[in-house]
């Protein structure tokens, strides 16, 4: 039962008063959320809950526009990771303009694009959000627990983590035209090519990039080593996992097919196409949060929660297809000795593999003449629907659309990548609640060890309350003693 | 026989008899602000944006004629002022969202927007709902960016010879509509090679499909930002180099 999760996620069973602490905002993450916990007249915890507190609508705003704005517009969801919104839009409008192949030039802009914003992403949550935690201590001084503690600290790994990021925004501006929420993907293609100069501009520091995500991979490593106790069982909670895997069963960020594994490792799914996703996939709406939690179809809400992102990635794929990610992957899964790891804190490990495959992929593009190709376009027989599933740096991210014969979205359907991780969060800050709270006088420093579990996930709650129209909502009202005493539901 | 002259901001400037202060300012490569202005049509003053004010009186520069020894203010913060206010009531009367507008960068109510140095909204929007119209194989249109301009209703009556458009409504009610009894753009004889399907300075009349396939860093506005074009013409002319 332990293992399937979902003991305190409510306190209906608890007897006697309950004391609510909540822990709000939750920081150095993405969007909006706080935690609150029931605990009772003994401390112990009754109830821990991730809420998600914010609200946004696009899947309802998007309807009755016209589909080439939607790359553009759905972006808007995120300000940390808009090219996984852009890019998975515009994969899904592909098929609605009939380019089920992009040409070589547009398919490998894509790709620098999407490497370029793994890059980022992952340097910016790695070095700005998590080091704090990581390189201070969980319940170290409050005041220095942050990045310009970091840079203060530890100036080298600063510098490192900003020159990093800054060179994935880089790569973004020249493909998209931007930093954040470029134009660069359209249905069927792209709208630019990388002028050799500028291919030359990124080559000529592409290799300090790389010698700094091996490093980050070093770091993080010594970290684990460190402290092996901690990290390999803080928050650890057995899961499926949810991934895409490309061809020959490699990881690839950009494209392939669906890939479920079981908490031991066993594949249970392969070889799903990206437009058959339902099959795969459902979703739960629960009172309490704007977020959905999304499970296996054929396994149920109970059992078919599951992981997604870099842990799940590394762990669901064959392999890495450049060496120097593939060498560290294979320590990773050592670590596991023949376990599936699924730890939280390994999520950060995991994240600078992918980094680092990140970086030497982009070496590799950097060097194909394609990207300045001039065959940007293409398009064949129209559709009405779309669907287009991409690995977010968060994880498996799906934009489904559908278009009718007036050129206007009908149906928009996200599934984003903190979705997918909702119940694997709660469950995560469940088990640190009864393992670091349970009976403890709480103060900051034990409340970041919740904040610490959510952030291994990197949340961005932002991208993951897109939804309108099918939430119910509910206020209540709870006294002192923690027990309900009014309750109004929104009628829909 | 002596040019007359009009005292523009200060320094003289020359015009031709029949000139508006507009035509006279352009000729000379001088850009004021305008939205509703197009050299190719009747001007009807009716944006206001290009307001100046004329011996002391606030006028439209683009219906006014230029007279001899008039003093014209243009380029002074009380007028940039007042235009900055007008197109900030503009932005909060229609759904103007720049970020997902195919139009961006080459807008001219953005590009406005940009060089009168407007930060904000300031006023409350008023999110009207405005359905667009995607009947038409070849063009969509757009009513949220609607300024009501007319310049899409004067060149399908004038130069197209189709009267599509019209404007309907009065005071705040008025609006753009489409002369059809459906009021569908796909019941008229509209088609992409009317000059109304090129004139429209915001986003309304959007040929279908091209979508933002112009990249960043190529659009109209971000070569030049609006007025530029203009004021470099001129110092080419000036020089003799090429435009």
């Amino acid at each position: 039962m332990e293992d399937r999760g979902f003991a305190l996620e409510s306190a209906s069973e608890s007897s006697g008063p309950l004391r609510r602490v909540a822990i709000d905002p939750v920081s150095r993450v993405e969007g909006h959320g706080k935690v609150t916990l029931l605990l009772d007249e003994h401390d112990q915890v009754q109830q821990a809950r991730l809420h998600i507190v914010e609200f946004r609508g696009f899947e309802k705003f998007i309807q009755g526009r016209p589909y080439w704005e939607v790359p553009v517009m759905v972006q808007r969801l995120c300000g940390i990771c808009p090219v996984s919104h852009h890019l998975a839009a515009a994969k899904a409008l592909d098929h609605v303009v009939g380019a089920d192949r992009l040409t070589p030039t547009a398919e490998k802009l894509r790709r620098l694009m999407h490497y370029g914003q793994i890059l980022q992403s992952h340097a910016l949550h790695f070095f700005h959000l998590s080091s704090p935690d990581l390189l201070f201590g969980f319940a170290s001084e409050a005041g220095r627990r942050n990045i310009v503690g970091i840079v203060a600290a530890y100036p080298e790994i600063a510098r490192q983590g900003v020159l990093l990021r800054k060179f994935g925004q880089e790569v973004i501006r020249l493909t998209a035209g931007k930093r954040v929420h470029g134009t660069g993907a359209i249905p069927g293609g792209v709208n630019r090519a990388l002028s050799h100069q500028e291919r030359d501009g990124l080559l000529a520091d592409i290799y300090q990039i790389i010698a700094w995500s091996r490093q980050a991979v070093q770091l993080i490593k010594r970290l684990h080593q460190a402290d092996p106790a901690l990290y390999d069982e803080f928050g650890s909670c057995r899961s499926n996992m949810v991934s895409l895997v490309g061809g020959g069963g490699v990881l690839d960020f950009y494209d392939g097919r669906l890939r479920a594994r079981d908490a031991d490792g066993r594949i249970m799914v392969d070889g799903v196409h990206a437009r058959n996703y339902p099959e795969l996939l459902r979703e739960e709406v629960k009172p309490w949060s704007y977020m959905k939690f999304p499970f296996l179809a054929d396994l149920g809400p109970q059992d078919g929660w599951y992981k997604v992102g870099p842990l799940a990635r590394l762990q669901n794929c064959d392999s890495i297809p450049t060496p120097l990610a593939e060498a560290e992957r294979c320590e990773l899964i050592e670590h596991g000795q023949g376990m599936v790891i699924h730890a939280p804190l390994a999520y950060h490990w995991a994240r600078m593999i992918e980094m680092l495959h990140a970086a030497e992929t982009l070496r590799d593009l950097l060097h194909d003449d394609d990207l300045s190709g001039s065959e940007l376009v293409t398009s064949g027989a129209r559709q009405r629907e779309g669907v287009g599933v991409i690995e977010a740096p968060r994880g498996t991210l799906i934009h489904h659309y559908r278009v009718g014969e007036d050129d206007l979205v009908t149906m928009c359907n996200l599934i984003v990548s903190t979705t997918h991780n909702n119940q694997a969060m709660n469950e995560a800050i469940r088990r640190v609640a009864r393992r670091y709270l349970n009976g403890r006088q709480l103060d900051e420093g034990l409340l970041n060890h919740i904040e610490v579990a959510i952030r291994c996930f990197d949340p961005c709650l932002s991208c993951a309350t897109h939804a309108l129209g099918k939430m119910p909502l509910q206020l209540e009202l709870i006294a002192a003693t923690g027990q309900p005493l009014e309750r109004l539901a929104a009628r829909t | 026989m002596r040019q007359p002259n009009i005292l523009f901001d200060g320094l003289p400037l020359p015009f031709a008899d029949g000139q508006t202060i507009m035509e006279a300012a352009t000729a000379a490569g001088i850009f004021i602000p305008h939205l509703c202005h197009h050299p190719d049509f009747k001007p009807q003053g009716s944006c206001k944006l290009c307001t100046v004010k004329a011996n002391g009186r606030h006028v439209s520069a683009c219906t006014m004629p230029a007279k001899d020894g008039m003093e014209v203010e243009n380029n002074s913060p009380d007028l940039n002022d007042k235009r900055r206010t007008m197109l900030q009531m503009l932005f909060v009367e229609g759904n103007h969202f720049c970020p997902s507008c195919e139009k961006s960068g080459n807008c001219m109510l953005q590009a406005l927007a940009y060089e009168l140095e407007m930060l904000t909204p300031h006023f409350p929007h008023f999110y009207p709902d405005r359905p667009v119209d995607a009947s038409h194989p070849q063009v969509l249109l757009d009513f949220n960016r609607c300024i009501l301009c007319e310049l899409c209703v004067r060149a399908s009556r004038d130069v197209d010879d189709k009267n599509v458009f019209a404007l309907s409504g009065r005071g705040i009610r008025k609006h753009l509509i489409v002369n059809a009894e459906s009021g569908r753009l796909a019941d008229t004889s509209f088609s992409l090679g009317d000059k109304a399907a090129h004139v429209c300075p915001v986003g309304v009349i959007i040929e279908k499909g091209r979508g933002f396939a112009l990249p960043i860093g190529r659009r109209r506005y971000d070569i030049q930002p609006i007025g530029m074009e203009l004021e470099r013409a001129a110092r080419c002319r000036g020089s003799g180099e090429a435009i």
